[in-house]
């Protein structure tokens, strides 16, 4: 499997020189199409003059303050649900009222209470970030070995203490695969936001460039997002793996 | 004693939400946020009852569901084909399968003003963006369902002499129908952000563009209203799908 790593390169490659030959062959001036020769070059232009650079930016920090917000609430409650079953069971009924709600169907909420910016999408980004980790938490909770909580109630253990030592320690590979998740998510939604209202980073930069008629800077912006997300989802996961070790291999029950 | 303590804890979280939706009542009611950005429960449910009976709510409801559905629906048999395609044959998955992992993190969003060049404001724009980014989570679900089938049900078709076709149709896509029907829940998931992303950039009638105007015009109460109206249709659609999982699925639960 590793000797044909290759193979995998084969069929994007043909597909690249089957579009450059077609675009050059019919001489397209298209206005939604470019050859991909044209979308590399973009590309470059588009990284000498910054303008990619700042778009990057401008995603990956609402992507982010959105995620670190959204993730802490979710990590949060999904703890209190993990451990207090009372909690869970009396606040179900309200939790599968909200969690259903598209995360794009709070924009225009978001966009009413915060107008076009960085709050605005960090706020839509949190609110999508906080269920999947809510819950992914909240069944790495229940996932525990029940013989490591008798060892907590055989030692004494305060509920602090429990959480700390034991309860933490041993939910802390699922509650990273949790992470990892939604991080892409957020990415995803802080993209998706950018495209349908919202003009900074990278998704406005795709709708722009479509508005003004630029079909190469447009693919050169979808190109590079692509790249991105698969980045942000390699070095997840890579820094899953050196954190976890093997432990990083557990399944996530949903 | 189990059955009765269920029934508690039920009654129990369903007046801890309506405590909820009083609390916000209460917040809405002595102005403690503006009311510009959060009318009461009151103002809300009166706008999602005068959307309907005299406003065309009905319609947009209508338009977004079935842009919803007919985009997953193209979405799960194509993802289910190809996969079926791709998963079923080492030598396809091999050659795609690195790509497709490379494709997979892009947000599918990000392809609409893709389509939109090519296929203007369109509804068969719109779509083409569902059914296109409804179809990666089916598609990866099925090639991972193929990729994964007890390899001892293989043996035994080919000791049965089974053709190609037959070993897919009669072992691979049932074992692997689990896998499958999980990527058409999250395609489903995709294909109603993506109708209502869509509505909102392209303009077309329905409940995302509904809510988009209703927030540029302030009017705080439709807009309630309609984010009410797409919560619901997002619980209703999963439910709907876990019913049909469980349908589909008796035969798994009764082998245990």
């Amino acid at each position: 499997m590793k000797s044909g790593w290759w193979k995998g390169l084969v069929v994007p490659v043909i597909v690249i020189l089957l579009a450059e030959v077609a675009m050059r062959v019919e001489g397209s001036t298209s206005l939604s199409l470019a050859a991909p020769s044209d979308i590399a070059v973009a590309l470059l232009r588009s990284i000498a003059d910054t303008s990619l650079l700042a778009a990057t930016r401008d995603t990956l920090i609402a992507a982010g303050a959105g995620l670190a917000l959204g993730g802490l609430m979710g990590l949060m409650l999904g703890i209190l649900f993990g451990i207090a079953s009372t909690v869970d069971r009396l606040m179900e009924v309200s939790v599968e009222l909200i969690r259903p709600i598209p995360s794009v169907a709070v924009l225009p909420i978001a966009m009413l209470v915060f107008g076009f910016g960085f709050r605005m999408e960090i706020a839509i980004v949190a609110f999508s970030c906080i269920w999947p980790m809510m819950i992914l938490v909240r069944s790495a909770m229940a996932g525990i070995e029940p013989r490591l909580l008798e060892v907590a109630r055989a030692l004494r253990l305060s509920t602090w203490q429990r959480l700390y030592t034991i309860v933490l320690p041993a939910a802390l590979p699922r509650i990273i695969v949790a992470f990892r998740l939604a991080a892409a998510m957020a990415l995803v939604v802080a993209v998706t936001v950018e495209i349908a209202v919202n003009p900074l980073g990278l998704g406005y930069g795709i709708l722009v460039a479509q508005q003004g008629l630029q079909p190469a800077t447009m693919l050169a912006y979808l190109v590079w997002t692509g790249l991105l997300g698969w980045a942000v989802n390699a070095l997840l996961s890579v820094a899953q793996h050196r954190l976890l070790g093997r432990a990083a291999t557990v399944g996530v029950t949903r | 004693m189990r059955w009765g303590s269920r029934l508690l804890f039920l009654a129990g979280s369903v007046a801890v939400a309506i405590f909820l939706v009083w609390l916000w009542q209460l917040v809405a009611d002595n102005r403690l946020v503006n009311p510009v950005f959060l009318p009461g429960p009151d103002r809300a449910w009166k706008a999602l009852m005068t959307g309907f009976s005299q406003g065309d709510l009905g319609t947009k409801l209508l338009a977004t569901v079935e842009r919803m559905f007919w985009g997953w629906l193209i979405a799960s048999l194509a993802g289910a084909a190809l996969g079926a395609a791709i998963g079923s044959s080492p030598v396809l998955r091999a050659y795609l399968a690195p790509m497709l992992e490379f494709l997979r993190p892009l947000p599918a969003s990000a392809t609409i003003p893709v389509a939109i060049a090519i296929f203007g404001l369109s509804d068969g724009m719109v779509l083409a963006v569902i059914a296109f980014g409804a179809m990666w989570p089916v598609l990866l679900a099925t090639i991972h369902g193929f990729a994964t089938v007890e390899p001892r049900l293989y043996e035994v078709t080919q000791a049965l002499g089974f053709s190609r076709a037959k070993v897919i149709w009669k072992v691979a896509l049932p074992s692997a129908s689990p896998d499958i029907l999980a990527g058409m829940r999250l395609g489903l998931t995709v294909a109603l952000i993506l109708s209502i992303v869509c509505e909102m950039i392209a303009g077309r009638n329905g409940l995302g563009n509904w809510i988009l105007l209703s927030a540029r015009s302030f009017r705080a109460p439709d807009l309630y209203a309609g984010v009410i109206l797409l919560g619901a249709l997002g619980y209703a659609t999963s439910a709907a799908i876990s019913m049909f999982e469980q349908r589909l699925l008796v035969w798994r639960s009764r082998a245990r």
